[in-house]
């Protein structure tokens, strides 16, 4: 708080060190007074009308001059507590600075020091709940850090599309390190450990890297050419990337220690579905929202019958829960040909909903119909197994419960059935056990979930790491990107260690 | 001087076995070097191609190739089947899934429907290798649907041939041989694969004997890996996805019903496909009867 208010006052007064008021100007002749003038710019997007009849990006992003408006804003404070609300702890105030110095190169070479996947976190980041939550200005209006930072990695990124940069080229001096999952943990402690001078392979289960960034996150939200040119870019440091190696089945933890790797990172995310237990739940047109999410985004379906993989969606379609990977079912179920109707029914009211606010408040605006304080209890299908109906029961808020909100108990005789065709369960994904279950002796918890160290990110086996949604469940890219780079500072002091 | 080992993912050996099934070998060192009995491998033919479930139906470690069998009976599987040796697949993973539980129970029979043989294969030759006086049931509408008779033959201490037209062994269904050896009380493991419906007239032949009896299920499968659930089957009223709990089940305790209908899920849109694939490909619809 100190620390804010020598930050404001700063801007308001001028660089006091400097002994006389004088106002601070930087490279674009602005004083910090003028910088707090500036309105925060607002994020150009597709009308709702439009977006919902395609699958390109939202946002449109801002062009060259609304950037450099936005990055005027920054008061580039002496104290920035914008970088204490990151996990990837980038250089923010200086990556904005070269914005402003017209050198956008410096400013992705910045983004790039701390996080691999700058592009993908610009635009999937819950921002303000991060770094934007901390700026100085967050009472006022904080500086679009996220819409920067996407901004530059885009831009950056189709420049090298026409000019390959130079590769970042570190010798190998150091151990194998084998990195198991190519999505945004995985991909974080490989970049870092290479840049160390370690020999880093990946296994990737799937066919394609990035996790759950190809397979969870729709490509409304995350165009693929971004996504695969920054995946490239992780991938052409020199990092072996094998996708198809299913770790515990296709190579187990002794196949990987007899091939001399001194080191694991267990980054396989919670990729495991959760149903709900209620009948009729495996009637035809249910799916898990990973099943739902993994045709229309890692398979195409959307794009069926160009691409091979369908999916069926009918023209009513639920979606249970309200996290993000509710409102990417319910929002992609918007774009599929035929569907009239996506809603989302959730047994808690909108306060507690777990999604980002931009994403609920991109869903409402889409057309979602959100039925609040609503518990389906019954799948009703008919002879040939195809769902027809959600039976459903009204919900009101009692006491809080051991996660501090208030529980949701049944009204009595308040059942009702919404009639429905397709039926997505997006209430929770867990770890999937597979890759633990071939390294003895890894702490479980009853959530499924890996035990670490916070500090070191390593598990109860000596030199096995792991991070992201295996040591917490499913969360967000952002926390995965911290958990790889603390992660590769712990493999980093582990394997120097054993090197006395 | 050795040849060099061709890539992986590429066949290395094809054979048509009936107008529209065929047998490969792929390069998947990784693969055959894990692979056991009951387990299976997902390919793609192309960058967005559809995630094929298969049945590793044999596996050569020095080799480094697997042996796959197919049906075409959609777009995914002819565009697979035109793939021809020297050929290479997009991806194959795996291996994936539970292997069989291979021990010594006795006498084990062998139950195998059409392309379900390639399953069994593997698994019959283990449970021989395990001491079981291995009796093997295959069957098939007709004779040229019957598939890796020879293998069978040569891991079996006896094997039993029906087919539904009586154009070769035996005329009519796996189940009435089966009953028979049930009746004699001769039987104390029954492993079967095939159609559905051919798996839920085994599990209902062996019940009330109460003989320990395995199906092999196939579901519609997406990721292969316990991510998505598409495969979820019911035993005894208890969901259980089929790629990482199974593929082998009580038989006894599986809903077939359900599987049958789940099964039909895509059925419009694999019709959809097909419809499209044949008339891009005028040749190979003139040979390719359903």
């Amino acid at each position: 708080m100190a620390d804010d208010k020598e930050n404001l006052q700063e801007a308001e007064t001028g660089d006091e060190e400097s002994g006389a008021k004088q106002p601070v100007v930087g490279p674009d002749g602005l004083t910090r007074k003028d910088r707090m003038k500036i309105k925060r710019h607002g994020m150009p997007e597709q009308t709702p009308e439009d977006r919902v009849r395609n699958f390109s990006s939202v946002v449109l992003g801002y062009d060259d001059e609304t950037a450099y408006a936005e990055a005027q804003r920054c008061l580039n404070c002496k104290i920035p507590r914008c970088i204490d609300g990151c996990p990837a702890e980038i250089d923010i105030p200086g990556f904005i600075y070269a914005v402003l110095e017209n050198d956008l190169e410096k400013s992705y070479r910045i983004l790039k020091a701390a996080n691999a996947l700058p592009a993908v976190c610009g635009r999937v980041c819950p921002q303000e709940a991060q770094c934007e939550l901390t700026c100085v200005l967050a009472k006022k209006s904080p500086v679009a850090i996220g819409r920067l930072e996407q901004y530059v990695a885009e831009k950056m990124l189709d420049h090298y599309e026409k000019e390959p940069p130079e590769i970042e080229h570190v010798p190998i001096t150091k151990e194998k390190v084998a990195v198991i999952g190519a999505g945004p943990a995985g991909v974080t402690v490989a970049m870092d450990l290479k840049r160390m001078g370690y020999d880093v392979t990946i296994f990737e289960a799937l066919h394609k890297p990035g996790g759950v960034l190809n397979y969870g996150i729709p490509p409304f939200r995350l165009p693929r050419r971004i996504l695969n040119a920054e995946l490239n870019t992780v991938a052409g440091m020199g990092i072996h990337v094998r996708c198809n190696i299913v770790f515990g089945k296709t190579l187990t933890y002794d196949d990987v220690m007899a091939q001399d790797f001194k080191a694991v990172f267990l980054g396989t995310g919670a990729g495991l579905p959760s149903f709900m237990g209620i009948p009729g739940e495996n009637s035809n047109g249910v799916y898990s929202a990973n099943e739902y999410l993994t045709r229309v985004n890692l398979m195409e379906a959307w794009d069926f019958p160009n691409a091979d993989t369908p999916v069926f969606v009918g023209k009513h379609v639920c979606t249970v829960g309200a996290g993000n990977t509710a409102m990417d079912s319910a929002r992609v179920s918007l774009r599929m040909p035929g569907v009239e109707n996506s809603y989302i029914v959730y047994r808690r009211t909108k306060d507690e909903a777990p999604a980002r606010r931009e994403e609920l408040h991109h869903a409402e605006e889409e057309g979602v119909i959100f039925k609040f304080l609503t518990q389906p209890i019954e799948v009703i299908h008919d002879d040939k197994n195809w769902i027809t109906a959600l039976k459903c029961i009204r919900m009101e808020l009692g006491e809080p419960d051991e996660s501090g909100r208030r529980r949701p108990v049944p009204v009595p005789d308040t059942e009702f059935t919404i009639p429905c065709d397709t039926l997505l369960m997006a209430i929770g994904q867990r770890p999937n056990p597979i890759a633990m279950r071939s390294i003895p002796g890894l702490g479980i918890t009853r959530w499924g979930t890996v035990t670490v160290d916070e500090e070191t990110m390593m598990t109860e086996v000596p030199g096995v790491f792991a991070g992201g949604d295996v040591t917490v469940g499913a969360s967000t890219v952002i926390m995965a990107v911290g958990h790889g780079k603390k992660a590769a500072r712990g493999i980093d002091a582990y394997l120097s260690g054993l090197r006395g | 001087m050795p040849m060099a080992m061709p890539e992986p993912n590429t066949i290395v050996y094809k054979k048509r076995l009936s107008p529209n099934t065929v047998r490969i070998e792929v390069v998947a060192p990784l693969v055959a070097h894990k692979a056991l009995p009951g387990q299976f491998i997902i390919l793609r033919v192309h960058g967005r191609g559809e995630r094929i479930p298969l049945t590793i139906a044999d596996s050569d470690p020095e080799k480094g190739t697997i042996t796959l069998l197919f049906q075409e009976v959609g777009a995914s599987t002819l565009q697979l089947g035109l793939i021809e040796e020297g050929g290479k697949l997009h991806d194959v993973v795996g291996p994936l899934g539970h292997p069989t539980p291979i021990k010594n129970y006795g006498t084990a029979c062998v139950v195998a429907g059409g392309l379900g043989t390639a399953e069994m294969y593997p698994i019959a030759r283990a449970l021989r290798e395990a001491g079981n006086r291995v009796v093997t049931v295959v069957g098939a509408r007709r004779q040229d649907l019957l598939v890796l008779l020879e293998e069978m033959e040569s891991v079996s201490d006896e094997l039993i041939v029906t087919t539904d037209d009586g154009s070769f062994g035996r005329k009519g269904v796996v189940t009435e041989p089966l009953k028979e050896l049930v009746d004699d009380g001769k039987v104390d493991f029954v492993i079967t694969c095939g159609p559905v419906i051919m798996m839920k007239f085994v599990a209902a032949a062996t019940r009330d004997a109460g003989i320990p009896t395995f199906a092999s299920l196939n579901p519609i499968m997406v990721d292969g890996t316990g991510m998505c659930g598409a495969c979820r089957v019911s035993l005894g009223g208890v969901t259980k996805f089929a790629c990482v709990d199974g593929p082998d089940f009580d038989a006894h305790q599986v809903d077939f019903e359900l599987l049958m209908m789940r099964q039909k899920a895509f059925c419009e849109f694999e019709k959809r496909a097909l419809e499209q694939w044949l008339a891009a490909h005028p040749e190979r619809a003139q040979t390719w009867q359903q």
